[in-house]
């Protein structure tokens, strides 16, 4: 018999501690629909989306109902659209977006990842069609999300895409100012970005990617924190254990159905993404698991080595738990998908230049940060930079996903709802770096790119 | 395939009875019972073989949430290799 206690934990993981699998999400190559000719291309595209992903949704809900466990989302990555247009004579990127989102819309997915560009050393093909193409086509779209790898720990920063992305951000937000300028929250730009990440807006999916695959990306920041709570008096050490102990039995459960949806939709499993992904909802927020450990509120002082310790543990107690990891795996903070997170920010305990320490010690980077509308392109592609420059020297992913609202200023709010949540405008830094963004160039790769 | 069946809230009287009659109706064999009062809350987890189910999976978990919310209970229906994953190496 399975053991009673057992049952119980993991009944009450589910129904009292949001335990969830974030996602379930069907990478699909489409270098098969490259053509000359960008209707027959857009076609391919359409045909082979739903080809592969019909049966996406239903499986998942499925799989939810047989084994108890709610899964948020069901989502599609694609090879990234600047790879697919590079051999259509009139490169439309904008009618490429289009051809993703009715695919989105006809298999019932809330986002398709891969309206993406990898430029980290230069521009080819179609990138730059991409990239000058980015705000219209999210403000034209519902589903799409883009993103744009500028650098690597092996070949530097491409400065002039960082440039850019100044600029693409900010236009991306203008263009959807009367819909709180939501184009901007599904557009990220990258440092190292990985080929299998399940996570939206960032999800592309890579060349080197088998046709079809099944990535996992896990959740459960409301777990560690009961488990936590549950031992107050626990010294740092055992912190440690007890949240690697959890996020063992929160990835198992990801591996669980990552295997499950791999076997029903006949598609390899590819990697569960090990990370501790918050929503807006109360009691799923990471913020509230780093003052569970002891910090007042977070972004005070012993929040980075807080933050480092929980990361760590994540990953040491979820790679135990998986055949194959992979994606972003780690902490997320996205300062408005975090009950905790928006919190800290409005009493002004978390600030831009912190969050930008934090991300040093975990996944991703400065994630959903909504900084003032008159924010210049240049200071917003110097925070771009700032932000790669911390992936590249560290061999890790970065990424800036921040949301330039138009009309706003500091202390105003923005409003997403439903898993994007809302938050404060956050202050930023007002002197110029407009002089070193114009320079252009590309920074080299560290030394630290010198491994062989 | 097997599956656990577990009914949490208030102890009232027939809440086995009414949960093993539902799996008997759809050819569902019981194989363990556990229960047991929690902080003032009925606990009970059921081992069930599905081998002989006559209807699907979705329609059994469907009527035992039905079930449960005509009882002021929750129960729900797992498949038990969700625990074996979480809690066994």
């Amino acid at each position: 018999m399975i053991n009673f206690t057992d049952v119980l934990e993991t009944i009450k993981m589910i129904n009292e501690e949001n335990l969830d699998i974030r996602t379930i999400t069907m990478g699909i190559s489409l270098l098969d629909c490259c053509d000359s000719d960008i209707d027959r291309c857009c076609q391919k595209v359409y045909d082979k989306i739903l080809a592969k992903a019909s049966n996406l949704v239903a499986t998942g809900e499925a799989i939810e109902k047989e084994y108890g466990i709610p899964i948020i989302h069901k989502r599609v990555s694609v090879t990234p659209a600047a790879m697919v247009l590079s051999a259509c004579e009139v490169k439309d990127a904008v009618k490429f977006a289009k051809t993703l989102d009715r695919a989105a819309e006809a298999i019932g997915v809330n986002f398709i990842g891969g309206f993406s560009a990898l430029v980290t050393k230069g521009f080819a093909g179609a990138d730059l069609d991409v990239i000058r193409a980015i705000p219209e086509a999210l403000s034209v779209t519902e589903r799409v999300c883009a993103s744009v790898n500028v650098g690597t720990t092996k070949g530097g920063i491409n400065m002039d895409a960082v440039k850019l992305m100044g600029e693409v951000v900010k236009e991306a937000a203008i263009r959807t100012k009367d819909r709180q300028c939501i184009g901007a929250a599904k557009l990220v730009v990258f440092c190292n970005a990985p080929e299998d990440n399940p996570f939206m807006a960032g999800a592309f999916h890579g060349a080197g990617e088998a046709d079809t695959v099944i990535n996992v990306g896990v959740s459960g920041p409301g777990v560690v924190r009961s488990a936590l709570a549950r031992h107050p008096e626990a010294n740092i050490t055992e912190v440690a254990e007890i949240i690697k102990r959890t996020a063992f039995k929160i990835t198992r459960v990801g591996q669980l159905v990552a295997n499950e949806a791999s076997r029903r939709l006949g598609c390899p499993f590819g990697i569960v993404d090990l990370s501790l992904a918050p929503t807006p909802a109360v009691g799923d927020s990471v913020a509230h698991i780093l003052e569970e450990i002891g910090l007042e509120k977070c972004g005070c002082p012993g929040t980075t080595a807080t933050l480092a310790l929980l990361n760590d543990a994540v990953k040491k107690g979820g790679v135990m738990a998986s055949s194959k990891v992979g994606g972003l795996s780690g902490a997320f903070i996205p300062v408005t998908e975090d009950a905790g997170m928006i919190a800290a920010a409005e009493c002004g305990s978390l600030l831009i230049e912190k969050l930008e320490a934090m991300t040093a010690v975990c996944s991703v980077g400065l994630d959903m940060i909504v900084i003032p509308g008159d924010v210049s392109s240049e200071t917003i592609a110097a925070i771009i930079a700032d932000e790669a420059a911390i992936g590249m020297v560290n061999f890790k992913t970065t990424a800036c996903r921040l949301i330039p609202a138009i009309g706003l200023k500091e202390g105003d709010r923005l409003e997403f709802g439903g898993l994007l949540g809302g938050g404060p405008v956050m202050r930023v830094n007002t002197a110029s770096p407009a002089k070193f963004i114009h320079r252009s160039g590309q920074i080299p790769a560290p030394l630290q790119s010198l491994k062989n | 395939m097997r599956a656990v069946i577990t009914v949490v809230g208030k102890d009232t009287v027939g809440i086995l009875a009414k949960v093993s009659s539902l799996c008997a109706a759809h050819n569902v064999n019981v194989t363990d019972v556990t229960q047991s009062i929690l902080q003032d809350l009925f606990v009970m987890v059921m081992l069930v073989d599905l081998s002989g189910i006559r209807s699907g999976y979705a329609v059994l978990a469907d009527e035992l949430t039905a079930l449960g919310n005509e009882m002021g209970l929750s129960i729900k229906m797992m498949h038990e290799d969700i625990f074996n994953s979480m809690h066994r190496i």
